[in-house]
Parts: structure tokens; C-alpha cells; sequence
């Protein structure tokens, strides 16, 4: 720029200020409107769906039918990785933001971090491998021993690839999600409090139940959510671990389906109607996971002023 | 137990005080026990693991309890349970990166690197089983798709993620509209990834005709899990640049834009390329959208805007569920467990960049 164009008001950088402000607006908007597509596309595409005859839906019987196994489905293995994974998460959180020696504390946290790194067809191959024929001794057991509870009814799997195996899976992928969320929060607690409960005399278990633990819980309850989110969406893991089929109650042998693996599945050799069901599924599944995720990001944005899980 | 024993004083705070090495003591007597248990029920590891950590858990605090009180007993068993919470995340860790390890490592060679699996069908899995000839077929074609997939999603994502974090900073008024993009972009980070493909696969569906499936769409769909990524990282990293470095710039007279790219960025540029990388590391795994948009190939294919491509997570997923051949699986598992290998090594190099770019150039202010 010239030396002139102090008093110049039209100087050469107004335009580009436009623009600049103009594009970053722009692809601010385009996220919108992405998000907004997202939900439109899917919409026009699982129509055909509404339309058609209840009996050439998959399973003869119209679409509630057909989703509401898969719904269940999903929903019980998400719930058993949450089952698992909340408790665990919290604990490896209070290990790290608590409990282990100050030096290593921050060495603990990547080497949990690296569990979100490995990629799900991995945890899937791994799952499928490795986990489900281990666990599969262990169905044996439940089956015989506890099998009058209807969740452990035989006969068990053989191969172990049933939805408990899948649920486990889905817990060892959502742990880093709420262990990082927990410990964020957990670091956060006002060091005044925490030092109160001590001088009071309280244990260090004490001081965390009366000190850390009500300061966190918003914050541990959405990152259960979070990982709600992440657990009902997963696809590859219950897609390779999961032997399924029909809706039953018994988690140890083989049987059940979730709206992404069936997705997954049954995608590359879809077309026309059934191309439009299974769009229709991942609508389903779309809006489930954004009404979890919604909430969950809604009681992070209450609880702002003293959470850092944003 | 001390007390009656000791002639001195003691104060009645300090008294009961279980001597350090009780603990170990207690673990070797549950490790014992545990074994003694675990050969009742049918001797394994997994068996012994469980019943040691349950007698240790009882036993330690039977014992705390006894000597400390109720109080310490009840801190020692929250203290236990931590680190064994610890403990039980680690074991998945370690079990699949041993896994990976040990099952990929064998079928790392440079054929596999350097060869598609055009052409390997079952019959030649079948012939390389029977005469014990090395497994044919490698992932060249994947290595190939993965990376022109990868690619084509950055360049679509960090432009637009990159602008929408500097709107969010340095224009955003917090007004409605600044919320709701915040608000979203926090939703749309929980996006199930196979809905992401499933858009991708709909939205190239409607425009071209149903049944399109290349590589780009793969990109598309692959941004949308990426953009929010791009744009949360992005933000942070914009939003801890002092505001007296701007202030500084419109003191001088510089514009706005001007400021932001030449003052703002350049700062932060050492964190916005650290989340790049990470995002990126976080979509290269991705398979269900690919598998939804991309289809599935055999031969290398170097043109994202026509035919199917392969990537290592679809290749991994397709060599396990459906192997090459159908009686002989040995050489899929070992092509999909190379793969696998292959895969984690890009994604942990990934981070590792992340982490080095993040360490060497982090910004020179103090935060």
C-alpha cells in the first residue's frame, strides 16, 4: 500500500475485507447447511419407503416391523457399552487426575488416548478374532450356570460373536471418549475445595465423593452421553462382531441386529426399494444419535462457565 | 495388633497404622489363593486374573479395616479399584496392538506393499496354501485409494473448516447464527459415520444417477465427519491468540483480513495443523462410509471422480467377512491383519506428527 492511503477511505484492502468476511460467513453457513442437507437428502431418498406396499418391505410387514428389532438392538448393545465403559471411564479418569504420581499422569493420558487412535475395523477384526472365541468359554459357563436369567439363556454361542461380545467391543471404543471428557472436568474441580475436604480431614476418597464427584457430574453425564452418541452410531465393530438375526432377549447367543450394521451389511448389494430402506434406517439412526448428542452438548453449554468438555 | 505390643505413647491419630509392605503381602497371599480357586473352576489366566483380584480386593480391605478403621478401609478400596480400572482399560490396548503385531507382521513383505489383488482369486489362495508358496496379493490398491481418499477429504474440509473457525473467532458477534453454527458443529462431531456415508451416498445419487460410487463421494462423505474436527481444533487454537497481537496490527493500520492472515494464523499455525493431522488420523479409519460410497475394488485405481476404489479399512473388512477363498482362509486373514498393521502404523504416525508439529512450533506467547 501507498504512503496516500492514510487519508484515502477507499483503500485497496476494503475489497478483500468484504471477501475475506464474505467466505469465512460463507463456510460457516455451508456447515449449516450440510447438516440441514444431510437431514433433507436422507429424507427424499427413504420416501419411496412410506409409500410402498407393507408386504414388500423386508419381513412382509410394513416398516415398523422391520425397524424395531434393529432399534432395540442398537439400543441394547449401545447401553451395554455405556454399562461397561461409564464406570471404567470415571475410574481411569480419577487414576489419571487424582491418583497416579504427578510425573506420569500426563504419559497415562496419551497411552488412553491411543485406544480412540486404533481405527473401529481393527477393533472390529479384533473383536472378532481375538475377544469373541475367549469370550465364548465364558458364555458356556453363563449358559449352563445362570441360564434361568432370560439375558443368559442358552444356547450359547459357539463362536461368541453375540451382542455382549459386540457391547464389550463398543465399551473399549467409547472408554477413551469419557475418560477424557471425565478427566478434563476432574482437573477443573476449584483446588480450594479439594484442599478444604482434606483439611477437614476427610479421606482422599472423601474428598473426591464430597469434593470432585458433584462438581463433575453434569460433566461425567454428558460424556457418557457423548459416547452414547459414539456407541449407537458405531458401525464396523458390531457389523464384524455380531452374528446376527432376529430380536432376542438372550445377549450370549447369537442373534440381534444395530441399524449401522445392517446398514453396513446389507448397502453394497442394495438397490431400489430396498437401497430406500435402508436410507430410511440410517434416517432413523440420524435422528436418534443427534437427539443423544443434542442433549448431551446442551448440558455441557449449561454447565459452560465451569466445564472445560467443550 | 501394634498397640499391645508397643510400651511408647501413641498419639490416636497416628495409631493403626498398617506397615507398607502389608499390601504386598496381602497380594501375594491373594495371587495363592487365587490360583487355588482359579484350578477348582478349570486353571486359566483369565480365571486366576479374576479370583487373585477379587481376593485381593476383599483381603486388603478386610485387613485396612481391621487395623485403620472403616474410613480408611472404605479410601483403600476406591484407591484399589482406580487402578485397577487403570489396569482393565489397558488390557484391550495392549491386547490388539499385540494382536496386530503378531498376526500382521508375517504377512509384511514387498509384494504386499508393492501389488494390488488383481487377479488373486480363490484358486490362487487355494495354491499357495497346498504348495506352501508365499500368500499372493497385496494392498497396493488400498494404500493407493486410502490415500487419494484421504486427500481429497483435506482438501475439501480444511478450507471450509478453516474459514468457519475464523468466522466463529474473529467475526462471530455471538449472535444467533454464531451459536447455532458452534451448537452444530459440536452435533454434527457425533454424526454416526455410516450416516455420513449414507448423505454422501444419496446426495451423489440424486445428481448423477442412483448406484454412483467413487472415490470422491467417498471424499465428500468422509469432510463431513472431518469439517467439525477441523473446525473445533481450529478454534481453540484461534481463540488463544492474544488479542494484543491484533490490537497491535489495527493499531499500525492494517486491515481485518489482513490481520488474520498474516498475524492471527501464522501464530496459531503450529496448533491448526497439529488438529488437521489429528482429524486426519481420525477419517483414514474410517470404513463404513466407504464401504457405502466407494464400492469395492481389486485393481489399483489412481482416478477419484470415476470407478470403485478400495481402501485398507474396506479391505481389511472385506478380506475378513468375505475371504478370497472360501475354504482356505489363512491368506485373507493374513492379507487383512497386514493391513490392519499397515493401517495403525499410518494412524500412529499421524499422531506422532501431530504431537512433534504441535511440540516444535507451538506458539511463541505465553498463554
Amino acid at each position: 500500500m501507498s504512503t496516500t492511503t492514510l487519508t484515502e477511505t477507499r483503500g485497496a484492502g476494503q475489497s478483500g475485507d468484504k471477501i475475506f468476511s464474505g467466505a469465512t460467513l460463507a463456510a460457516g453457513c455451508l456447515i449449516l447447511a450440510v447438516l440441514f442437507s444431510v437431514a433433507v437428502f436422507l429424507l427424499v431418498q427413504a420416501l419411496p419407503v412410506a409409500s410402498a406396499d407393507p408386504a414388500e418391505i423386508t419381513g412382509g410387514a410394513g416398516f415398523t416391523t422391520y425397524i424395531f428389532p434393529i432399534v432395540i438392538g442398537t439400543i441394547v448393545a449401545a447401553a451395554i457399552a455405556l454399562l461397561i465403559a461409564t464406570p471404567l471411564g470415571i475410574g481411569v479418569a480419577l487414576f489419571i487426575s487424582h491418583y497416579a504420581p504427578r510425573r506420569f499422569a500426563q504419559g497415562f493420558g496419551y497411552v488412553i488416548d491411543l485406544l480412540a487412535a486404533i481405527p473401529s475395523v481393527v477393533y472390529g477384526a479384533w473383536g472378532y478374532a481375538v475377544l469373541a472365541p475367549e469370550l465364548a468359554k465364558g458364555y458356556a459357563w453363563l449358559a449352563k450356570n445362570l441360564g434361568w436369567i432370560p439375558i443368559f439363556e442358552g444356547p450359547a454361542s459357539q463362536t461368541g460373536r453375540t451382542m455382549l461380545t459386540a457391547g464389550i467391543v463398543l465399551a473399549v471404543m467409547v472408554l477413551p471418549i469419557i475418560t477424557s471428557l471425565s478427566r478434563e472436568i476432574f482437573l477443573q474441580t476449584p483446588n480450594l475445595h479439594e484442599e478444604a475436604a482434606l483439611a477437614m480431614g476427610a479421606t482422599r476418597w472423601e474428598m473426591i465423593r464430597m469434593a470432585v464427584l458433584p462438581f463433575a457430574r453434569p460433566g461425567i453425564i454428558s460424556a457418557a452421553m457423548l459416547g452414547l452418541g459414539r456407541a449407537l452410531g458405531e458401525t464396523m465393530a458390531v457389523a464384524l462382531v455380531l452374528s446376527g438375526g432376529a430380536l432376542s432377549a438372550s445377549l450370549i447367543a447369537s442373534g440381534n441386529q444395530t441399524i449401522a450394521a445392517e446398514i453396513a451389511l446389507n448397502f453394497p448389494e442394495a438397490f431400489g426399494l430396498r437401497l430406500s430402506e435402508l436410507i430410511a434406517a440410517g434416517l432413523v439412526l440420524f435422528v436418534i444419535t443427534l437427539a443423544v448428542n443434542m442433549v448431551a452438548r446442551w448440558i455441557i453449554t449449561r454447565h459452560k462457565e465451569f466445564s472445560g468438555a467443550n | 495388633m501394634t498397640s499391645a505390643t508397643l510400651a511408647r505413647r501413641q498419639s490416636s491419630l497416628t495409631k493403626g497404622k498398617l506397615p507398607s509392605y502389608a499390601v504386598w503381602l496381602v497380594l501375594g497371599a491373594a495371587l495363592v489363593f487365587g490360583a487355588a480357586a482359579a484350578s477348582l473352576v478349570g486353571f486359566s489366566a483369565v480365571s486366576w486374573g479374576l479370583f487373585s483380584a477379587l481376593f485381593f480386593l476383599l483381603g486388603a480391605t478386610a485387613v485396612t479395616a481391621v487395623v485403620e478403621g472403616g474410613r480408611k478401609a472404605t479410601d483403600s478400596l476406591a484407591t484399589y479399584l482406580v487402578y485397577g480400572a487403570f489396569l482393565v482399560a489397558l488390557l484391550p490396548l495392549l491386547s490388539v496392538l499385540w494382536t496386530v503385531l503378531e498376526r500382521g507382521l508375517p504377512g509384511i513383505s514387498y509384494d504386499f506393499l508393492f501389488t494390488s489383488l488383481n487377479g488373486v482369486t480363490g484358486a490362487v489362495d487355494n495354491a499357495s496354501v497346498a504348495n506352501g508358496t508365499p500368500v499372493l496379493g497385496g494392498a497396493y490398491h488400498a494404500v493407493v485409494g486410502t490415500l487419494q481418499i484421504t486427500l481429497w477429504a483435506t482438501a475439501i474440509s480444511v478450507p471450509i473448516g478453516l474459514l468457519a473457525a475464523v468466522y466463529l473467532v474473529e467475526y462471530g458477534t455471538g449472535g444467533p447464527l454464531t451459536r447455532a453454527i458452534t451448537f452444530f458443529v459440536d452435533v454434527m462431531t457425533g454424526i454416526p459415520s455410516i450416516v455420513a456415508g449414507l448423505f454422501a451416498a444419496a446426495l451423489f445419487g440424486l445428481l448423477f444417477g442412483p448406484g454412483t460410487r467413487t472415490g470422491f463421494v467417498a471424499a465428500v462423505a468422509l469432510s463431513v465427519l472431518m469439517i467439525p474436527v477441523v473446525v473445533r481444533s481450529t478454534e481453540e487454537m484461534l481463540k488463544i491468540v492474544p488479542n494484543e497481537l491484533r490490537e497491535a496490527a489495527y493499531a499500525l493500520g492494517v486491515r481485518k483480513w489482513r490481520t488474520i492472515t498474516k498475524v492471527v494464523i501464522p501464530t496459531a499455525i503450529s496448533g491448526i495443523a497439529s488438529g488437521v493431522t489429528l482429524a486426519i488420523a481420525r477419517v483414514i479409519g474410517e470404513t463404513a462410509p466407504i464401504l457405502v460410497t466407494a464400492g469395492f475394488a481389486s485393481a489399483i485405481n489412481w482416478n477419484v471422480f470415476s470407478g470403485w476404489m478400495s481402501t485398507l479399512p474396506t479391505l481389511i473388512y472385506y478380506q475378513i467377512l468375505t475371504p478370497t477363498s472360501p475354504t482356505n482362509t489363512d491368506p485373507s486373514t493374513q492379507r487383512a491383519w497386514a493391513a490392519a498393521l499397515l493401517l495403525i502404523l499410518m494412524v500412529m504416525l499421524l499422531n506422532l506428527v501431530a504431537r512433534l508439529i504441535a511440540r516444535m512450533f507451538a506458539p511463541k506467547t505465553s498463554r
